[in-house]
């Protein structure tokens, strides 16, 4: 065993890395449930994303763009799932599962012809004295972009549900929207809105690891980071900083576990392989102990004519 | 979808319908466990499928199913190829070991070949590539060219033929670079690539400069060309797209000429249930072509190795060796079994940690 061949630095800068997709995708899914809606479909927009994101970056050369491109393909598969659920009423569970289901098999047809492509590289952060710094330079000051996007995302969606009047509306529409409809807000439109989010939010989540993580296409690639994802919404009582915690929490002891691999440790290779996940549905079961619960609604049809 | 893909389709619908006329159609059925898309290991399978097809043209039919998981589905998936006609079925994982066995024993008419596994009946052959003599010649490279001594080593699953590829690759770094330490990781997957890159990432953090893997999509060359002065090699296909940059080399499996064989075999009537390991000599591992990054001694060395495995002159499993807790296993000049290796579940002296079981 080996310990100090782990470089602390290293580790935390590369748990932000593991922690991306997953975060982007779970707040994505947080303001979705919050108004009120399950969609399970977060694998398939997910995998959407990741196969847009990367087929723009590629013929573009921009991966911005191709960003971009992600955050769109993961909003109009999204949509589909909106029109099913929000319109046509149709169940919002098996709608979320079948949107899973269309998004893999539809990501592996747009993806014929681009695997063992290499897509142009993301640029990184770089603030001449900042990057430089000895050892927060590292962690905090030479990431992609995205990483930051994530960090912003959350921010704002904390900042929007806790002090305006938008996060209010939102809220409401989620805890009974019934009353938000008799106060005149229009339910089905909010939620839309709230579905297109977490759509995008999917998408850039994906073509965060087909565009930075891997980065190349491989089909089935996202390998059911979505479901991880729905289910820290819940375990982070649908709480934008506890989902934060969640996600880097998991990507922490994920990439600590192929540490303790790597350097040697006498731990069975099979129990650190399921640490991750041990660990955070611990801490954040521990930690919902409060009475935060599910929004009321959540998962229920609205229908404006009752 | 590509044009040609649409022309295959139109074809194979053609194929169909005037399929009930000529019966003596050979249907040949090819078990996945990745997509072929992989760039790696069912990549090279599905090369040898459509060499089959090239080869014998309207009088075969292949049908394949990709990402099949290792396990029950197995199964039902093999059912399905030979209730719907297959004659001749290729299940091309180490997992599919148990379910080939099994679903054999229901169509004893069917002929089933199970790539890299050791359980063989009356309808099902087995066969493998030597992949440990591409190893060798890998570790040689690997050996030469590390500067920090630390080569990584991304792991599958730990069975016989992943430990095999380890300790051959192993044996040869230390023969030229007594210093050299590999660190080993095992993902527990044969296709994931964000696992597989963060297995790599995670080698290079701890000081690799070398990575050599054993699962089967390009991702760890990805995350090798990422992080800059980090050399791999090609697993399983050339990888050629990353020639400029991390792949130095690689081992190419070359099933084409098997599966036309045993294809031919089966129409001839002459098939029989047959244990098939072949290497470099009778070209089921291909190096592949090594890059100007490699010095040129390095080359001509590694080169050198590999003419000597091919001839059969040097056998990668040469003692003396000793088995990791020091108990001599190969005396001076002894040249390791089959058996042993078709069933090698320890490490050679000098790597550390232990295997999972």
């Amino acid at each position: 065993m080996d310990l100090s061949s782990i470089n602390p630095i290293l580790l935390l800068a590369s748990l932000m890395v593991a922690a991306t997709p997953l975060l982007l995708a779970a707040v994505g899914e947080l303001v979705v449930e919050k108004a009120g809606v399950l969609n399970l479909g977060v694998e398939g927009m997910m995998i959407t994303g990741a196969i847009c994101g990367f087929a723009i970056a590629v013929n573009t050369g921009n991966p911005l763009l191709g960003v971009l491109a992600a955050a769109a393909g993961g909003a109009v598969l999204s949509l589909l799932f909106a029109l099913l659920t929000q319109v046509a009423l149709a169940n919002q569970v098996a709608s979320g599962l079948g949107l899973t289901l269309f998004g893999l098999g539809l990501s592996s047809l747009i993806g014929q012809g681009y695997q063992g492509i290499r897509p142009p590289s993301f640029p990184r952060l770089n603030i001449p004295g900042l990057s430089d710094m000895p050892v927060l330079g590292r962690i905090l000051f030479s990431h992609d972009l995205m990483v930051y996007l994530g960090l912003i995302i959350v921010t704002a969606v904390w900042f929007m549900l806790k002090y305006t009047r938008a996060g209010l509306i939102l809220r409401a529409v989620g805890e009974n929207h019934e009353a938000a409809h008799a106060l005149g807000y229009k339910v089905v439109r909010i939620r839309i809105m709230a579905i297109l989010f977490g759509g995008a939010c999917a998408g850039m989540g994906g073509a965060y690891i087909s565009l930075i993580r891997v980065p190349q296409w491989t089909e089935g690639m996202t390998a059911g980071i979505g479901w991880i994802a729905l289910a820290l919404v819940v375990f982070a009582s649908w709480k934008p900083w506890r989902v934060l915690l969640g996600a880097y929490l998991f990507g922490g002891v994920t990439v600590i576990q192929l540490n303790l691999q790597a350097a040697g440790v006498a731990i069975p290779v099979e129990y650190l392989a399921m640490s991750p996940y041990l660990i955070t549905i611990l801490v954040l079961v521990i930690m919902s102990a409060d009475k935060s619960s599910a929004p009321a609604s959540l998962g229920r049809v609205f229908h404006a004519s009752r | 979808m590509k044009l040609s893909k649409l022309l295959t389709t139109a074809a194979f619908a053609l194929g169909l319908a005037t399929g009930a006329m000529a019966q003596d159609k050979l249907k040949v059925g090819f078990v996945y466990v990745g997509p072929v898309g992989d760039g790696g290991w069912t990549y090279e399978h599905d090369k040898g499928r459509q060499a089959v097809e090239a080869e014998f043209g309207d009088k075969v039919e292949t049908v394949f199913v990709e990402s099949v998981p290792e396990g029950p589905d197995a199964e039902r998936v093999m059912t399905q190829m030979a209730l719907d006609g297959a004659k001749l079925i290729f299940t091309t994982s180490f997992g599919f070991m148990d379910p080939t066995i099994n679903v054999a024993a229901k169509f004893p008419d069917v002929k089933f070949e199970h790539a890299t596994g050791y359980k063989r009946a009356d309808n099902v052959s087995t066969y493998s590539a030597r992949f440990y003599e591409g190893r060798a010649i890998q570790g040689h490279i690997a050996g030469k060219m590390t500067e920090s001594n630390i080569v990584g080593y991304i792991g599958s699953y730990p069975i016989p033929e992943v430990i095999r590829g380890i300790n051959s690759a192993f044996i040869h770094a230390r023969k030229v670079n007594p210093d050299v330490q590999f660190k080993i990781v095992w993902a527990y997957t044969w296709f994931d690539p964000a696992k597989e890159a963060d297995a790599a990432k995670v080698l290079i953090e701890q000081g690799a400069d070398v990575i050599l893997q054993h699962t089967d999509s390009t991702a760890p060359l990805a995350a090798a060309a990422e992080a800059g002065n980090i050399i791999g090699f090609g697993q399983a296909s050339d990888m050629s797209e990353y020639a400029d940059g991390p792949r130095v080399s690689s081992i190419i499996d070359n099933w084409a000429p098997y599966y036309i064989a045993r294809v031919k075999a089966v129409m001839d009537g002459t098939w029989t249930s047959t244990d098939t390991w072949d290497g470099i000599g009778p070209g089921m591992v291909g190096i592949g072509e090594i890059t100007d990054k490699v010095p040129a001694d390095v080359k001509a060395e590694a080169l050198a190795l590999k003419d000597a495995i091919a001839k059969g002159d040097y056998h990668p499993f040469t003692g003396p060796l000793n088995k990791q807790d020091g108990s001599v296993w190969l005396a001076d000049g002894e040249v390791a079994d089959d058996g042993t290796l078709l069933g090698m579940d320890f490490y050679v002296e000098g790597i550390e940690g232990t295997i999972p079981n």
